[in-house]
C-alpha cells in the first residue's frame, strides 16, 4: 500500500479532522448502563477526552485513568491498571469497567487480558463487576474505530450464550442522543424487543438530577447484555464501520465489526445498512426492519415521510445545485452525501479524517453522476481550507464545529451537525436520522441559505 | 465522607485543631478520575500563547487534536499558535521510528509559516519508540536558522506541574539570545499571564500609566524576539506562580534578575501588584501614579460592587481551579462580594499555598488538593454551597447539582483580571446566583412551590425579590 504521506501535500497533520480511538471507545462505554470507562495510559488522555466530551454533551463525564508513571512505562502498566480497577470498583460501584488502551500502553506491550485475569484472582470481592477491554492505540484509525472496538469488546467480554429469544440487536454507531431516542421510539411504536448497543439515548443526555449520580442513568442494561447471545438477529448502521482501523497499519490485517462478532460468536444473522439520513436511506432502514421483524411501519412514520416530501417540494428550488462542503467521520459523511444528493444539493468537497480505502468508492456510489466533487481521505482542516479557497466559492458547509474558522474566513454559512459541536448549545439534541431528522436538516439548510442571501442583500425582503 | 485511601492526606479543614502538612504535588492516584491532565498538558498550556512560534506535537493525533485553539489567549500580531500541528504518528512510525516524519514535518511547516522559533513537544510514546528528538531539532535548527526547541513533555513523566517546568526550561533557552537591546529604566517582564480575553493588555496599560516599561510578556501575546531579550529587564513580575516560577528562578540565578509574585485577581491583589512594583523601584513618582490610578479605578468600581454585594451577601462558594495562587485571590475577591468560601482546592498547589489558604479561609473551610468529581460533589452537598467556580470539567457537576457556576479556566472568553475583570467577575457571580432558573431545580422547587418554607433557602427568596425589584 502506498504510504499516506505520498498522497498528502504536507507530512504534518494541520488541524486534524479526526480524534483518537480512546475517545470513541469511552463514548461507547458511556452507553452501557453502569459502565465506567477507564483509559489505560497517562492521566492527560482521560482528562482531555473528558473535557472534549463535556464541552459537547454538557454532562458530567467521568472517565478514569490508570495514570501511568515513568515506572509503569518501564516495568509495565499492570500494577497501575489493577489499582485503577480496584479504586473505580470501590468508588463508583459500577456494573462494568470498560478498559480502553492508548498509544503508550500498546507500545510498551501491556497484555491487558492477562492483567484482567490476574486482577480477577487478586480482587475476588470485585468479581461481580464486568471487565471489558478494547485495544485502541491512538496511532491506528480514528475515534470512530475506537467506538466500534469498544462495542466489539462489550460483546466479547460482557455477553454470553443465552436462551434463544425474539430480540433485535441494534448497533447504531456514533450518533447523537437525540438519534438514539428517535430509534428507541420507533422500536416502542413497532413493538420490537430491541437491545440497543450501546444506548446513548439517556446516558449522555440526562435530565436535571435530584441528587448527584456518580454514574448517570441509561445505557444498555445488564439484563439486555445477558440475553444478547440468544437474540434473533442484528442490524448495524454504517458502511465503513471500524474497517479504517487497518488502513496504513503494519500489524493488523483484518478487523471484526460488531456485527461480524455477533455472527461469529452466536451464529446470529443480521444486516448492515448505512446511516438512515434522508428519505432513501430511511426507507431502506424501515423496509429492512419490517422484513426482519415482520412488524408494520406505524402510521406516524408514513405521515412523517409524507410531511417530509411536502417540505422537500416546498423548498427544493432554494437548495438546488447549491455547492456544499461536507466533512467528518466516514459513515456520517456517506450518510450526508446521500441525503444532500437526494435534495439536489451539489457536494463540491467531501472530506474525512479517516483513512479507510473503501470510503471513496462508497461516496461515489451515492453521488449524482452529474456531480464530481473532490473527495479527500485522511484529510485535515488545513487541506480542506486550501481546497475551499481554490475552488469556486461554496454556498454552505455542513459538519461539526471545528470547521467554523474556514466558514468564517471564506464567509459562507456552517450548519453544525455531528460531533463535536463545541460552540453552540443543544449539540446532544441534534437529530440527524429518520424522516424527522431529514426534515430538520432540510429546513436548517434551506434557512441557512436564505438567511445568508437575506443578510447580504441590499434590499432585505421580509418575505420570500 | 468517601475518599480514596491514598488521598486522605490531600484533604484538610481550615482552623482545625490538628493541622497537618498537606500532601500535594504527588501523582494522581490511579482510578481516581483526577481533574488534572499530564506533563504534556502543562507544557502545552504554558507555551501555547507564544504567538509567532511554531508548535509541533510529535505523537499520534489525539494530543494535538484536543489542544487545538484551546486557550482564550489573544494575539496582537501573528496567529501561528492557533494552528494545531502534529506528526500524527501511525503504526508504521511506531514500529520503525518517527524521526524522518518529524524532520520533514518541521522543514515544510517552517518553510510555509516562517515562524520565529519552533517548539517540538514529545508525547508519551516518543521516548518509548526511541526517537532522538533533540538531534532532529538541532539538524533543522542548523538548516533553517531558527531555534528549534525540544520540549520533553512525555505525559507520564510526572504531573501537569512538571510540564510547566519543562516549558520554562524550553523558554529559558531562548532568553539571553539577543544582547543588543537597550531598555529604558523601570523595565519589567510579565510572567505567567496568558492574555486570556485580553487581560494582559489591561494590565500592561496600568503599568504603562505608572511609567513602567514592559519588556517581554511571557507567554501571553508572547513574541520570540521579546523573550530573547527578556534578560535585560530589571524585574520579573510573576503571576500564576505554579506555571512560571521556575523560569523566574532560572533567570534570577543566571542573570541576577529579581522576581516578585503577584496576582491580578481581585482589588486587593491587583492594587498590591502595582504598589509592589513601585516599592521595588523605590520610586515615589511610580507610587504616586499607582495611587492615583488605583483611586480612580476604585472610585468607579466600588459603588458598582456594593450593588452586587447586597444580593450576594451570605452565599457560599466552592472553588476548584488549576493553580492555588488563583484560588487564594478568588477567596479574597469573593469576600469582597460578601460570598463565603466553603470549599477551596486546586490541581497543582504546593504546601505553602495550602498553608496560606488555611490561614486565609474561615474556620471549617474544606481545603483539597487534586480532587475528583466524587469528592467535589460530596463537598458541595455537605457544605450547601450556592456557587461553584472552576473549569470545564467542573461545570456540569455544578449544573447537575443545581448550583450556579463561574468559568475561571484558560478557555474563558471573559476578562476576569484587573479592575475591569473584578467587575466582570462580580457580574458573572451575580448572574449565576440570581438567575430565576434555579426555581425549577430541586432546591428551588421544594421551597417556592411545595413547602413555601422560604426562610430555609434564602436563594429562592433572593430571586423572588430580585424579580419584584426588576
Amino acid at each position: 500500500m502506498k504510504p499516506l504521506t505520498e498522497t498528502k501535500a504536507f507530512t504534518a497533520t494541520r488541524n486534524a479532522c479526526k480524534l483518537c480511538a480512546p475517545l470513541g471507545a469511552s463514548m461507547a462505554y458511556k452507553g452501557i448502563q453502569g459502565c465506567v470507562p477507564l483509559i489505560h495510559g497517562s492521566q492527560g488522555c482521560a482528562t482531555y477526552v473528558r473535557r472534549y466530551m463535556i464541552s459537547h454533551y454538557k454532562e458530567p463525564i467521568d472517565i478514569a485513568s490508570s495514570s501511568f508513571s515513568e515506572e509503569s512505562t518501564i516495568f509495565g502498566g499492570g500494577p497501575t491498571l489493577k489499582l485503577a480497577m480496584f479504586n473505580v470498583g470501590n468508588q463508583y460501584k459500577p456494573y462494568h469497567i470498560g478498559v480502553t488502551t492508548t498509544c503508550l500502553s500498546e507500545t510498551i506491550g501491556d497484555d491487558v487480558p492477562q492483567i484482567i485475569k490476574e486482577f480477577r484472582g487478586e480482587a475476588p470481592e470485585l468479581a461481580h463487576i464486568g471487565l471489558a477491554h478494547a485495544s485502541t492505540p491512538s496511532y491506528c484509525g480514528t475515534h470512530v474505530d475506537g467506538f466500534h472496538q469498544a462495542i466489539v469488546s462489550v460483546i466479547k467480554y460482557l455477553s454470553s450464550e443465552a436462551e434463544p429469544n425474539n430480540k433485535l440487536v441494534l448497533l447504531p454507531g456514533m450518533l447523537s442522543p437525540a438519534d438514539y431516542r428517535y430509534l428507541t421510539e420507533i422500536m416502542e411504536r413497532m413493538d420490537i424487543d430491541v437491545i440497543m448497543l450501546p444506548d446513548l439515548s439517556e446516558s449522555l443526555d440526562n435530565p436535571h438530577w435530584e441528587d448527584y449520580k456518580r454514574i448517570p442513568d441509561g445505557g444498555t442494561t445488564p439484563e439486555q447484555l445477558k440475553s444478547l447471545g440468544g437474540a434473533k438477529s442484528y442490524m448495524q448502521f454504517g458502511d465503513v464501520l471500524n474497517k479504517g482501523m487497518i488502513a496504513n497499519t503494519v500489524k493488523r490485517k483484518n478487523i471484526n465489526t460488531p456485527g461480524s462478532v455477533l455472527e461469529e460468536m452466536y451464529n446470529m444473522p443480521g444486516a448492515t445498512t448505512g446511516f438512515p439520513i434522508g428519505i432513501n436511506a430511511t426507507d431502506r432502514f424501515f423496509n429492512l426492519l419490517e422484513k426482519m421483524t415482520g412488524k408494520a411501519i406505524p402510521e406516524k412514520y408514513t405521515k412523517e415521510r409524507g410531511r417530509l416530501v411536502d417540505a422537500y417540494t416546498d423548498g427544493h428550488k432554494y437548495v438546488f445545485d447549491k455547492r456544499a462542503v461536507i466533512y467528518g467521520e466516514e459513515d456520517f459523511v456517506i450518510g450526508l452525501t446521500e441525503f444532500l444528493t437526494e435534495i439536489g444539493i451539489k457536494p463540491v468537497l467531501i472530506a474525512t479524517g479517516g483513512e479507510s480505502s473503501a470510503f471513496k468508492g462508497i461516496v461515489k456510489s451515492k453521488l449524482n453522476p452529474r456531480h464530481n466533487p473532490e473527495i479527500m481521505v485522511g484529510a485535515d482542516f488545513e487541506e480542506i481550507a486550501e481546497k475551499c479557497r481554490e475552488i469556486e466559492k461554496p454556498d454552505i458547509m455542513i459538519g461539526h464545529s471545528k470547521g467554523y474558522y474556514i466558514a468564517r474566513e471564506l464567509n459562507f454559512p456552517l450548519l453544525r451537525v455531528g460531533f463535536p459541536i463545541h460552540d453552540r448549545f443543544g449539540s446532544q439534541r441534534v437529530l440527524h436520522i429518520g424522516y424527522e431528522g431529514a426534515h430538520r436538516l432540510f429546513e436548517n439548510i434551506a434557512n441557512a441559505l436564505i438567511e445568508y442571501k437575506q443578510e447580504n442583500s441590499p434590499v432585505g425582503w421580509k418575505y420570500m | 465522607m468517601d475518599i480514596i485511601n491514598e488521598r486522605k492526606l490531600q484533604v484538610a479543614t481550615a482552623g482545625a485543631n490538628a493541622p497537618f502538612k498537606m500532601e500535594c504535588g504527588k501523582k494522581s492516584t490511579a482510578g481516581s478520575v483526577s481533574q488534572r491532565a499530564c506533563v504534556f498538558c502543562g507544557s502545552r498550556v504554558v507555551l501555547y500563547p507564544i504567538t509567532d512560534a511554531l508548535h509541533l506535537i510529535h505523537g499520534p493525533v489525539g494530543c494535538a487534536a484536543y489542544t487545538w485553539d484551546i486557550r482564550g489567549s489573544l494575539s496582537s500580531g501573528r496567529e501561528i499558535y492557533r494552528l494545531s500541528f502534529t506528526t500524527d504518528l501511525h503504526e508504521n512510525e511506531v514500529v520503525f521510528g518517527g524521526e524522518k516524519k518529524l524532520y520533514s514535518a518541521l522543514v515544510e511547516l517552517i518553510d510555509k509559516h516562517k515562524p520565529k522559533a519552533a517548539f517540538v513537544y514529545s508525547t508519551c510514546i516518543v521516548g518509548v519508540i526511541g526517537d532522538d528528538v533533540e538531534a532532529v531539532c538541532r539538524k533543522v535548527s542548523a538548516e533553517k536558522g531558527i531555534d528549534v526547541l525540544p520540549v520533553q513533555s512525555e505525559g507520564f513523566n510526572g504531573t501537569k506541574k512538571d510540564g510547566y517546568k519543562v516549558a520554562c526550561e524550553a523558554i529559558a533557552k531562548l532568553v539571553g539570545t539577543d544582547n543588543n537591546a537597550v531598555l529604558p529604566q523601570y523595565s519589567v517582564n510579565i510572567l505567567g499571564d496568558f492574555n486570556l480575553a485580553g487581560e494582559l493588555w489591561m494590565l500592561t496599560e496600568y503599568y504603562k500609566q505608572m511609567g513602567v516599561h514592559i519588556n517581554a510578556t511571557i507567554t501571553g501575546d508572547g513574541r520570540v524576539d521579546d523573550i530573547r531579550k527578556a534578560h535585560k529587564a530589571d524585574l520579573n513580575i510573576v503571576q500564576c506562580s505554579g506555571a512560571m516560577i521556575h523560569l523566574a528562578k532560572i533567570m534570577k540565578e543566571k542573570y541576577g534578575i529579581p522576581f516578585m509574585k503577584v496576582s491580578y485577581f481581585g482589588i486587593e491583589d491587583m492594587s498590591d501588584a502595582l504598589y509592589e512594583v513601585a516599592r521595588f523601584f523605590k520610586s515615589a513618582e511610580l507610587m504616586a501614579k499607582a495611587q492615583t490610578l488605583v483611586k480612580a479605578e476604585l472610585g468607579r468600581l466600588l459603588p458598582a460592587l456594593a450593588e452586587y454585594k447586597k444580593d450576594l451577601e451570605g452565599k457560599k462558594a466552592c472553588i476548584y481551579v488549576g493553580g492555588a495562587f488563583k484560588a487564594i485571590s478568588l477567596v479574597k475577591a469573593l469576600r469582597l462580594l460578601g460570598v463565603k468560601t466553603a470549599v477551596v482546592g486546586s490541581q497543582t498547589g504546593n504546601s505553602d499555598d495550602y498553608e496560606l489558604l488555611k490561614e486565609l479561609c474561615d474556620e471549617g473551610t474544606i481545603i483539597v488538593d487534586d480532587s475528583n468529581p466524587n469528592e467535589l460533589s460530596q463537598f458541595v452537598k455537605q457544605t450547601g454551597s450556592d456557587i461553584f467556580i472552576g473549569g470545564v470539567k467542573e461545570r456540569p457537576i455544578a449544573y447537575k447539582m443545581g448550583l450556579g457556576f463561574c468559568d475561571h479556566n484558560h478557555e474563558r472568553k471573559e476578562a476576569l483580571a484587573g479592575y475591569e475583570g473584578m467587575l466582570n467577575f462580580a457580574k458573572e457571580i451575580y448572574a449565576t446566583a440570581m438567575s430565576p432558573v434555579w426555581q425549577f431545580t430541586r432546591k428551588g422547587h421544594n421551597n417556592s412551590i411545595e413547602t413555601q418554607d422560604i426562610a430555609s433557602h434564602s436563594r429562592t427568596q433572593d430571586i423572588a425579590s430580585h424579580i419584584k425589584d426588576a
